[in-house]
This record gives C-alpha cells, structure tokens and sequence, in this order.
C-alpha cells in the first residue's frame, strides 16, 4: 500500500505547477488551464485522505468539485471570448487592465 | 518495492511530466494535450484509491465534456501565434515554484500516515454509497451546485452570445 | 432525515425564486418595456426583508447543522438584501443606457444575493464553499456584463482568474483541514480542535493558514490587492458599488463565523499574519489611494484601507472584536454604496466620468448630488457625527481595550491620511470652476432616491447608532 504521504506530496508538485502557469503563462485559455490542474490538484489530496480516513465525505466533496470547476470553466471561456472580441488577442500584456 | 508503489511511482511521474507540458509548452493546443493526460492520469489514481466512480466521473466530466470546450474555444478563436518567452518571469516563475513546492510538500509530509488504512469495505467509493452520501448528508450542497451550474449557463449566453445587429 | 427542516432555508429560497422568477418574465417582455422586472426584484428583497425580521431571534439548523439560521446570518442577509435593492435601485437607469440586458442583470444580482445569505449562514465547509462560489461566479459575469465595454470584459477576466486562483488556495485549505479533522463540519472541526488540544498534524495548521490566504483575496487585503483597483475601475459603476459593500461583507461574514469563531482554538497561529496583514492593507491602500487620478480607482484602494480597519477587527477576537466588526460593515455599506452611486449619477460622455476634475463644480450644478458626495467622503473620511465616525471609533476602541495599542494608533494615523484624497473631492466640487454634469433627477429618479437612502443610512448610523450598535451585538452573540 502507498502511503498517505506520497499521494499528499504528489499534489502539492502538481498544485504548485499550476500556480506556476497562473503565474507566468501568457495566453488566457492556459492560465485558466493551470487553474483547472490546481483545482485536480486539490482533487486528489481530497480523494487521498477520504481512502486513508475511511470516509465517503472527501470523494463527495471531488463530486462537487467538480461541478464547480465545470461552471468556472464554462464562464470563464465565456469571459475569454468576450475579451477576444474587443482585443482580439489573449495575451494580458497587450490590454489596459489585465497586466500583472 | 512492492507492484503498487511500482505503479504509484510510473503514475506519479507521468502525471508530473504532463502537468510540466501544461505549463511550459508554447503550443496552446498541445497543452490541452497535455492536460487531458493529466486528468487521465489522476483518474487512474482515483481508481487505486478505490475512488472508482469519482475516476470514470473525473474521464466523463473532465477529459469528457471540459476538455471540449477549451479545445472548441481554442478552435473558435484560432490564437496562433506563439507565446513570446520571458526570461525574467520564467526564471521568477521556477523560483515561485520551488518555493511553494518546498512549502507544501514540508507542510504534508510532517505527519505519521497511519501505516494500514482503515480497511475499505467493498462498497466503499461505489456508485450506491456515493449516491447515498449525494442526496442524504450532502442534499443541500447538491442543490446549490444545481444553482451554480443554472447561473454559468445564464453567464454564457449574455457574456459569449452574439449580439443580432 | 424524515422531517427536513426548511426555515433556515427561507431567505435565501425567497431570493432564489424571485430571480427565476425575474428570469422568466425576461422572456416574455421586449425590450423597452421591462421596468416591470426592477419591481418584481425588489418585491422580492422586500418580502425576504420581511422574513428576516419575522425570523429575528430564531436559533434553527438544519440538514445535519449545514446551515445555521441565527441573528448573526439574518444581521448579514439584511446588509445584503439592502446592498441588493439599492444596487437595482441606482442601475435601473444605467443599464438602460449602456444596453446591458435587464433580466439578466437582476437575476444575477439576486443569485448573488442568494449565494451571499448562504455563506453567512454556512457551518460546513463544503456548503460555505458553493455558497462563494454561486455569488463570485455571478459577480464575475455581472463585472463583464457590459458588454461594448472592452474595459468591462477586461474587469471580468482579471476578476475571474483572481478569483479562480484564490478559489484553488480556499479549496486546498478546506482539503487540508478535511484531512486533519476528518470532517467538513465546522461543528465537528471545532470540537476536534477542543478535544485534542496542540496535538495537531502540521498540514491542519498549513489548511488554515491556506484559508487565510484565500479570504484575503476575496477581501483585498494586501499584498493579494492588486486586482482590486482595476476590477473596480473597469466593472459597470453600480457592480462596484455591490462588490465592495455586499461580496466584503460575505467574505467578512464567513470569515468571522468559519476563522474567527469556530477555528478560534487556532488563534494563535494566525495572530501575527494576520496583525501583519491589518497594517500592510490599511497603510498601502491609503498611501496609494492619495497618488489617484481617478476618483473611481481612489474608491477602490480606499476600500482597500477599510478591509485593513475591518483586519482590525478580525485581529482583536471574538470577545472585543465581534460588535465592531458587524457594525462597521453596516455603516461602511451606505458610505461606500453612497459614493459609486454619486460616480453613477456623472453624466455620461465619450470616456465614463471618474476623474477629480468630472467633479469640478458638481456641488452648484447638482447641489443634491454635491452634498450627498460631501456626506459620504467626510463619513468615510472618519468625521464626527456621520457613520463611518462611529464605525471606526468602536474599531479603535476594541482594539485598544483588548490591549492592541499599536495596531489602534497606526489606525487613527491612516484615519488621518485619508482625510486627504477624501477632502480633494469635495474642494472639487465646491472650489474648482469646471463643467461637471450630472444626471438630473428627472433623467434618472431611482437613483436619487438610491443615494437619498445611503445619505439618510449614513447620518442615522452616525447620530443615533444605539440601536445598530444593540443588532450587532445581539448577531454576534448568536454564534455558538
């Protein structure tokens, strides 16, 4: 049996790789792609301790996770088309607001 | 090295070299490549976290229906240039990296896991008992997810819509 | 589980089918001809007002303690039915103008609302969790909503990645914790805290201090603030204006209820961030809301500086800091509210209005709308006898009572510095020749009666503040 520790160290690599991208990426649709790994991330600790407490909550809890990152998705594609619109581009460099 | 840690460890460093190709490769389409082997890969590790259902939700829901979207939205948009690098902010971004990477995994790896889990029942992380969990404990948190979902449909149509003149 | 308990349920019900309802009638009306569904809304709000004061004093859980209906979610949920109406209220004539779809608008506004009462009201962290995200996801489409706007959409794509990162961080924390305590239940969670005292795995410690941050992002606190001034900025005008009155006062609700009361055996853990945090935000948004061109941008790093006086709150406890805090988010709603419903009421020209010199000379042209501003930026500013006066005075005053002497003087200081940047509005507009137009109140009349209602909330919360100040006292002391 694996244990515990080496699922909850696996995610934290995974979760800081997706801030990572947050951070650096300059292309819109990949930033909300590193969320999305970050969120999976999160997924995975859940599903780790909810095997190793012997509890259902932590994989309901994936279950709604997912319905969550299903609806930031959906908005935030929306968002991205929206911008695309005026800017026609997906790089935050390029407009007003968005620089970091 | 017992076979399931063989399989833990090719698993992990798959998962780990995919999510790398999220963030680092310049190709938007190849990321999303990227991505969809990484979430079949947790679903994998769902699976032999006797998390059976949530792993074939995680295939259905994400690489399934999520996925398609970011590749339909690439494919409307059509953004084919490449990313310029950034030498500073890539430098700066490792350096993030390693930091909360070390932070983390120093945060988790403290504890003393106990060494044999509770022993799983068969039903444990099946459909019946999942289900059961979804609309008894956790009825209410169901019913707002509903809403969440109905307010991102409503989200999509006034922000993503074409406008008729 | 034969007999559900839906009580605790009714407000946040009531605001949920009046926006189905708003939503459906959408379809059935032209546009032009949909004033109709202004009302509907806020028929709704007010006969959810109407609940929340009939529940008053009532003490209900319900699906195994998932949500708490006591005087401390009703204090909350009628700040946010108030910041909802007012926001419909001051919109009507905005949306029209700028063509944002109107059934869209409310409905949103009110799914935010709905998401907002469930927050106040949430005892577990899954419950809490949507909660937040029903009302962030709305205010994200709302923030972008105005769609010929390009800085509207470009507000709505920081907002959502902001949001969406802090989200991640939230969730990680909740994992954490889940992992520790072996429950979501912030009931359960607490009594494991009290059961096995200082016998916690470090990753418990790590889940709060993860929770700590995602909170901080939904507030603003610095240094996870640089989203605010542009959000701000680029949302549409009455957006902002909920934003920083209605999504503050959720993100501090749940944090007073989730941190400060049922975590407190972690207190000491995040003593110190958090005093740290308080200074850092309170002192930066002052000193970079004086550097401003735009007074819209100053309102946002304003409201930066008052989610550090509000860390103030935090800081100091349960047992000193739970009445201020209440009470400096009711009065910090009308001031704040007031003001982005002044920058609504600019005329609109090419660019929109929101600059120092778009209010040279407002105070004799509109001399309403000159004096409802003054209220509002001496309120905010701190001058006796308005609300915001009152709001810091019992902040400063827990914190020194509880012995945080440091943290109540670097207060009072930034209190000082911000006189300035508010006092450059009104020398603006009673000192600086210009041609600042406005709204007249035949063009847009809800919205006079919107800041109407802020200024009389201010002045009354500032004079005659004893029976607020009994409300939040009594809220507070409904936790269990």
């Amino acid at each position: 049996m694996v244990p515990l520790n080496h699922y909850l160290i696996l995610s934290a690599a995974i979760f800081a790789i997706g801030v990572v991208g947050v951070v650096i990426r300059r292309n819109l649709i990949v930033v909300l792609m590193s969320i999305e790994l970050m969120l999976n991330a999160v997924n995975l600790t859940f599903i780790a301790f909810s095997r190793f407490l012997g509890s259902m909550e932590g994989q309901v809890v994936v279950f709604f996770v997912m319905a969550v990152a299903a609806a930031e998705a959906v908005v935030g594609l929306a968002i991205i088309i929206s911008v695309f619109r005026h800017r026609q581009s997906l790089d935050p460099q390029e407009m007003q607001l968005l620089k970091w | 090295m017992t076979s399931s840690m063989m399989i833990f460890y090719l698993l992990a460093a798959l998962l780990v070299l995919s999510s790398l190709m999220v963030v680092f490769q310049r190709n938007v389409v190849h990321c999303a490549m990227a991505l969809v082997a990484a979430l079949f890969l947790i679903a994998i590790l769902f699976v032999t976290l006797q998390a059976a259902m949530v792993g074939v939700l995680q295939i259905l829901v994400y690489a399934g229906a999520i996925m398609v979207l970011f590749l339909f939205v690439i494919m409307l948009l059509n953004p084919t240039a490449l990313e310029p690098r950034r030498g500073l902010s890539w430098g700066f971004g490792m350096l993030v990296a390693l930091l909360l990477a070390g932070a983390l995994a120093a945060l988790v790896s403290h504890n003393e896991a106990p060494a044999d889990p509770f022993a799983a029942t068969e039903l444990f992380g099946a459909p019946e008992s999942l289900a059961k969990s979804l609309f008894t404990d956790f009825v209410l948190p169901f019913e707002i997810a509903s809403v969440l979902l109905l307010i991102a449909i409503v989200g999509a149509v006034v922000l993503a819509k074409r406008e008729h003149n | 589980m034969t007999d559900v308990n839906l009580v605790p349920l009714l407000p946040a019900t009531q605001v949920l089918l009046t926006a189905l309802v708003v939503l459906l009638l959408d379809l059935f009306y032209q546009e032009g001809e949909k004033g109709l569904l202004a009302w509907v809304s806020l028929l709704g709000l007010a006969l959810c007002a109407g609940e929340t004061l009939f529940l008053w004093g009532s003490q209900e859980s319900a699906f195994g303690d998932a949500v708490m209906l006591d005087n401390f979610a009703l204090f909350f949920t009628q700040i946010f039915l108030g910041a909802a109406a007012l926001t419909i209220l001051s919109s009507v004539h905005y949306i029209r103008q700028a063509e944002i779809h109107e059934g869209e608008f409310y409905a949103l506004v009110l799914f935010a609302t709905t998401g907002m009462i469930l927050m106040a009201a949430a005892k577990d962290l899954i419950v809490f969790f949507l909660a937040l995200e029903t009302m962030s996801i709305a205010v994200y489409i709302l923030t972008g909503i105005w769609r010929a706007s390009g800085r509207s959409s470009e507000a709505a794509m920081k907002y959502f990645l902001m949001g969406a990162f802090a989200t991640g961080f939230l969730l990680y924390g909740i994992a954490l914790i889940y992992g520790a305590t072996g429950s979501t239940h912030l009931n359960e969670i607490s009594n494991y805290l009290i059961e096995s005292p200082e016998d916690w795995p470090p990753y418990l410690i790590g889940g709060a201090l993860l929770l700590l941050v995602g909170f901080a992002f939904k507030v603003g606190a610095v240094p996870f603030h640089f989203w605010v001034p542009d959000v701000y900025e680029g949302a549409p005008t009455p957006v902002t204006g909920f934003m920083s009155v209605a999504v503050k006062a959720a993100a501090f609700a749940a944090w007073a209820r989730i941190l400060m009361h049922q975590l407190a055996p972690l207190d000491s853990d995040w003593a110190f961030p958090l005093w740290v945090l308080a200074i850092i935000t309170m002192t930066l948004g002052n000193l970079l809301a004086i550097s401003q061109a735009s007074v819209k941008r100053m309102l946002a790093y304003s409201s930066i500086a008052h989610a550090g006086y509000l860390l103030v709150a935090l800081v100091v406890g349960e047992e000193w800091g739970g009445l201020p805090l209440l009470f400096y988010l009711l009065t910090y709603a009308f001031m704040a509210f007031g003001a982005f419903a002044v920058i609504t009421a600019l005329a609109e020209t090419e660019q929109s209005p929101e600059d120092y010199r778009d209010f040279s000379g407002l105070g004799f042209k509109h001399p309403f709308l000159g004096m409802a501003m003054t209220l509002f930026m001496l309120s905010l500013a701190g001058f006796p006898p308005l609300a915001g006066f009152a709001g810091k005075f019992y902040v400063f005053r827990s914190a020194v009572l509880s012995g945080h002497l440091a943290l109540a003087i670097i207060g009072v200081l930034n209190s000082l510095l911000s006189v300035i940047y508010y006092l450059r509005v009104i020398v603006a507009m009673y000192m600086e020749e210009g041609g600042a137009e406005g709204k007249s109140f035949r063009q847009a009349p809800y919205l006079y009666i919107a800041i109407g209602l802020a200024a009389l909330g201010t002045l009354y919360l500032g004079i005659l503040p004893a029976r607020a100040l009994e409300w939040s006292r009594v809220a507070f002391l409904s936790l269990d």
